[in-house]
C-alpha cells in the first residue's frame, strides 16, 4: 500500500506542468475556454491516475499470488496478527490517501463543470424542441430547421432545449456534451464549433422508443460571413412560412 | 427425495439450491438474449431481425433478468439461504416458512418475466422504465412493475428473515467480531434491501397508476415531474449495485482465505470500515445516474463527492482482500482461480468507475457503451465470476460430489478471456462516442468491426459459461464423492457431513474463544 502514496507527487507534478491552457480567443476577441478541450485535458489526468493506481495493485497482488503460492515449507498462511495500533493505522492511512485523491479529482471536476454551465455571454441561443424522432431546432430570427444545425465557427452555441414527447438527449460526441431534453423543463448546454467546412454527428443518448437508434442530427460548421448570408437568406425565405411543430411531425412520420 | 418435498420444503439448503435452480435458469435466458444482441449488432443495419422493438425486448430483457433473476436471488437467496444457517451454527433460519414463501414468490417473478417473451406487446421500457415513455408505450409496463413488486417483495421477507437469525441464532460462542465476512456483508445488504426496495415499488408502482389509472406523477402538462422518477428509481438501484456488490465480495473472501490458508487481513478494518462504509454511503450516490437528465447543477455537485468517497470503504475492502494473499499458502483450485479473477476484474471496473464519478467527465461518457462497459466489469462479470466461484467452492458441500477440476479451470480462462474481449473494447468505443441501447449503428459505422470482436468474445464468453454449468450438472450426478472438508477450512459449514441432514448437525456445535473462520484448520 506504501506505494500508493508515492504516485500523488508525481500525478501533482504532471498537473503543474500541464496546466490548464485550452483558453482560445475567439473572432469577437474574447477569451473562451472551450469545455471540450478541457474534457480532454482532465480525462488525460484521470485516465493517468487510475492507471497507476491500477497497476500498483495487480503487480502488488501478482507478486503476492507468486511469491506465497503454496508449495513444500509453505504449506500453512502467516499472515500478520496486526496491533490495535496497526489495525487503526491501516484504516485511516488509505483512508487519507484515497480521501486526498477523491477531493482532487472532485476539484478538477468541479472546475470543468462550471466551465461547461458557464455559458459565454456573446453566444448564438437556439431553441431546440425533441421528438419522435427528430431534433427541431428554431434560430433567433425564426428560421427553423430539422435534424441539421448550421453554426458559425469561433461563435459559442447555445441549445435550450425541450420535449413534445418523451426523453431525448442530444449528444455531440465530438464537442464532449449531452443533456436530456424532456417535458416540463428546459434544459440547455453549449459548445464551441471551430473547424470550418466539419459535420459533426449528433444523436439521442436517451432511449426513446422503437426508432431511437435512428434518431440523428448533425451539426455544420460554416464561416462566419458564409453562415450570415445562409441565415439572412433563410430568415427571409421562411419568414413568411415558418413550418409548424404538426407539420414538423408529419415529416418525420413520412420520413420513417 | 420427491418433486413434492422439495416444493413443500422448509429446509433452508433446499429453499437455497431452488433459488439456485431458478436463478441459474434465468442465467441461461438473459444469457441467450445477450448472445441474440451480440448477433443483431455484429454488422450495422439489421442483421437477424428488421423490427427494432425485437431488440428493444432482448435488452429489456437481458437487464432485468441479469439482475433481479440471477444476481440478487443466486447472492441474497442461494448463497446466503444456504451458507448463513451453516456458518452461524444454527439449524435452519428463524423463520423457515416465510423462507419458503419467499422462494414461491421468486419463482413467480420468473415466470413473470419469462412470459415477457411470449405476450403480445411485452414490456420496451429498458430495465429502468423511465417515463414518459413507460407511460406512453404500446408495450406492457405494468408486467414490469407486477415482476418487480413480486421479486422485491421476496427479498424483504428474506430480509427480515436473516436479519433475526443472524441476531438470535448463532451458535453459543460466536460472537458479532468471529462471523465470517461473507455474514456481515450479507447482512449489509439485506439492510439494504429493506431500506430501499420499497421506494423502488413505490416507483414502478406509480408509473403503472400514471399509465393505466390516468393519475398525473410524471406528467408535467399536470403538475407532475418526469425527473422524480429517475430519482426515486436510482435511490434504489444505486443501493441495488452494493446488495449485488457486498454478498459477492463476501464470497470473495471466504475463498481467498481458505485457499490462501490465512486469516483475513486486519477483519475489523474490512467489517467496520468496508462493509459499514458501503452501507452508509450507499444511499448518497444516486444522482451520479442523473448527471445528464437535466438536474439543477448544484445538485449535481455534491454527489459527485459523495461518489467517489464510495472509493474509501471499497478500497479498504480491496486492501483486505490483497492482504489476506499476504503471507499466505496459495493454491489454485478453480473456485480460487475465479475469485482471483473477480479480485482484477473488479480492479478494472471499480477505477473506470471514477471517471463517471466526474460530473463533467460524464457529460461525455454517460449513456454510451463505456458506462456499459464499466458496470459489467465492476458488477455483471466481477459479479457473476464471484456466484460462479461460490458454486465451485460450496459444490462438495451442496451436493457432497466433486467437480470436475480440469474443466473448472478451462471453463474459467475461456470465460475470462471472452469478458476482457467484450467488455473492453465496449469501454474503448464508449469513449469514442457509441451511445448504447441501439439497436442500429448506421451514424457510428467506424465502429463495425470492433462490435464484430465482441460478438466473437461474447460467443468465447458464453461457450466457457456452458463448460462450467456442464461441469456442475455433470458433477453433481455422476461426481466422485467429496469429503466433509475438502478445502480444509475452519468455517462452521464445513464441519458437518456433506450434504448436510436436515437440521444441520446432529449435535448443535459451539466454539471456543481462540476459534476463528479463517486459517488452516486444526486437525
Amino acid at each position: 500500500m506504501h506505494k500508493t502514496t508515492k504516485r500523488i507527487p508525481l500525478i501533482l507534478a504532471g498537473m503543474l506542468a500541464a496546466t490548464a491552457a485550452w483558453a482560445e480567443k475567439t473572432a469577437s476577441g474574447s477569451v473562451i475556454k472551450d469545455p471540450a478541450a478541457g474534457w480532454d485535458h482532465l480525462w488525460r489526468e484521470v485516465i493517468i491516475d487510475i492507471t497507476i493506481i491500477g497497476i500498483l495493485f495487480a503487480l502488488m497482488t501478482a507478486y503476492f499470488i507468486w511469491k506465497y503460492r503454496r508449495r513444500p515449507g509453505n504449506e500453512v498462511g502467516n499472515g500478520p496478527k496486526l496491533s490495535a495500533a496497526a489495525a487503526v493505522a491501516w484504516v485511516v492511512i488509505p483512508t487519507f490517501v484515497f480521501l486526498s485523491d477523491d477531493l482532487y479529482v472532485a476539484a478538477n471536476g468541479w472546475q470543468l463543470w462550471n466551465n461547461y454551465r458557464e455559458v459565454p455571454a456573446d453566444r448564438l441561443e437556439i431553441q431546440l424542441e425533441t421528438g419522435m424522432y427528430s431534433f427541431d431546432y428554431t434560430y433567433p430570427n425564426g428560421v427553423r430547421t430539422q435534424n441539421e444545425l448550421k453554426v458559425p465557427a469561433g461563435k459559442p452555441v447555445l441549445l435550450r432545449m425541450t420535449s413534445r414527447d418523451t426523453l431525448h438527449n442530444h449528444f455531440i460526441p465530438d464537442f464532449r456534451v449531452k443533456e436530456d431534453s424532456m417535458p416540463g423543463r428546459v434544459t440547455y448546454l453549449w459548445f464551441l464549433p471551430k473547424e470550418v467546412g466539419k459535420e459533426h454527428v449528433v444523436t439521442c443518448a436517451s432511449y426513446c422508443g422503437v426508432m431511437h437508434s435512428y434518431m440523428a442530427s448533425k451539426i455544420v460548421v460554416l464561416a462566419p460571413e458564409e453562415f450570415r448570408a445562409w441565415y439572412d437568406q433563410e430568415g427571409s425565405k421562411q419568414g413568411g412560412s415558418i413550418k409548424t411543430v404538426a407539420e414538423n411531425k408529419a415529416a418525420t412520420a413520412s420520413k420513417s | 427425495m420427491n418433486l413434492k418435498e422439495w416444493i413443500f420444503t422448509t429446509d433452508h439448503k433446499r429453499v437455497g439450491v431452488l433459488y439456485l435452480i431458478g436463478s441459474i435458469a434465468a442465467f441461461a435466458v438473459a444469457g441467450i438474449l445477450a448472445l441474440l444482441m451480440r448477433a443483431e449488432l455484429s454488422t450495422v443495419g439489421p442483421t437477424i431481425t428488421a423490427n427494432p422493438t425485437n431488440y428493444n425486448v432482448w435488452l429489456y430483457g437481458h437487464g432485468a433478468m441479469m439482475i433481479l433473476g440471477f444476481q440478487i436471488p443466486a447472492l441474497t437467496g442461494f448463497f446466503a439461504n444456504y451458507c448463513i444457517p451453516l456458518m452461524i451454527g444454527a439449524k435452519d433460519v428463524a423463520f423457515p416458512r416465510v423462507n419458503a414463501l419467499s422462494v414461491w414468490l421468486f419463482y413467480v417473478g420468473i415466470i413473470l418475466a419469462l412470459l415477457t417473451f411470449v405476450m403480445p406487446d411485452p414490456p420496451d421500457v429498458m430495465w429502468t422504465g423511465y417515463p414518459p415513455y413507460s407511460t406512453i408505450t404500446t408495450g406492457n409496463t405494468a408486467m414490469y412493475t407486477f415482476t418487480v413488486l413480486i421479486l422485491g417483495f421476496a427479498s424483504i421477507i428474506g430480509g427480515v428473515n436473516f436479519l433475526t437469525t443472524v441476531a438470535y441464532m448463532r451458535a453459543p460462542g460466536l460472537t458479532w467480531n468471529k462471523l465470517n465476512i461473507f455474514v456481515w456483508c450479507t447482512l449489509g445488504a439485506f439492510v439494504l434491501q429493506l431500506i430501499f426496495v420499497p421506494v423502488l415499488g413505490t416507483a414502478v408502482t406509480l408509473i403503472s397508476l400514471d399509465k393505466y389509472l390516468g393519475t398525473h406523477f410524471f406528467d408535467p402538462t399536470q403538475g407532475g415531474d418526469v425527473l422524480t422518477y429517475q430519482n426515486l428509481f436510482w435511490f434504489y438501484s444505486h443501493p441495488a449495485v452494493y446488495v449485488i456488490f457486498l454478498p459477492f465480495i463476501g464470497v470473495i473472501y471466504e475463498i481467498v482465505a481458505t485457499f490462501s490458508r490465512n486469516r483475513v487481513f486486519n477483519y475489523k478494518m474490512v467489517v467496520y470500515g468496508g462493509v459499514f462504509g458501503v452501507v452508509a454511503l450507499s444511499g448518497e450516490v444516486w444522482v451520479h445516474h442523473l448527471y445528464v437528465s437535466g438536474m439543477a447543477d448544484w445538485l449535481r455537485i455534491g454527489q459527485m463527492i459523495t461518489t467517489l468517497m464510495i472509493s474509501v470503504p471499497v478500497g479498504l475492502l480491496v486492501i483486505g482482500l490483497v492482504g489476506t494473499l499476504y503471507k499466505g499458502s496459495i493454491s489454485f483450485e478453480t473456485p480460487m482461480l475465479y475469485a482471483l479473477g473477480v479480485l482484477f476484474l473488479f480492479l478494472i471496473g471499480g477505477l473506470t468507475g471514477i471517471p463517471l464519478a466526474v460530473t463533467s467527465l460524464t457529460v461525455h461518457l454517460a449513456r454510451t457503451y463505456y458506462v456499459v462497459g464499466h458496470f459489467h466489469y465492476v458488477m455483471a462479470v466481477a459479479g457473476t465470476f464471484a456466484i460462479f466461484a461460490g458454486v465451485y467452492y460450496w459444490f462438495p458441500k451442496v451436493t457432497g460430489r466433486m467437480y470436475n477440476e480440469f474443466w473448472g479451470k478451462v471453463g474459467f480462462w475461456i470465460t475470462f478471456i471472452g469478458t476482457n474481449l467484450v467488455f473492453w473494447t465496449m469501454m474503448d468505443i464508449g469513449v469514442k462516442g457509441m451511445p448504447r441501447r441501439y439497436y442500429d449503428y448506421s451514424h457510428f459505422s467506424q465502429f463495425e468491426g470492433a462490435h464484430q470482436l465482441m460478438t466473437l468474445g461474447a460467443v468465447i464468453l458464453g461457450v466457457g459459461f456452458v463448460i462450467a454449468v456442464l461441469n456442475w450438472i455433470i458433477g453433481a450426478a455422476r461426481g466422485p464423492k467429496a469429503p466433509d472438508n475438502p478445502w480444509n477450512s475452519n468455517s462452521l459449514e464445513w464441519s458437518t457431513v456433506s450434504p448436510p441432514p436436515h437440521g444441520n448437525w446432529p449435535v448443535p456445535p459451539s466454539v471456543g474463544a481462540d476459534w476463528y473462520p479463517y486459517g488452516a484448520a486444526k486437525k
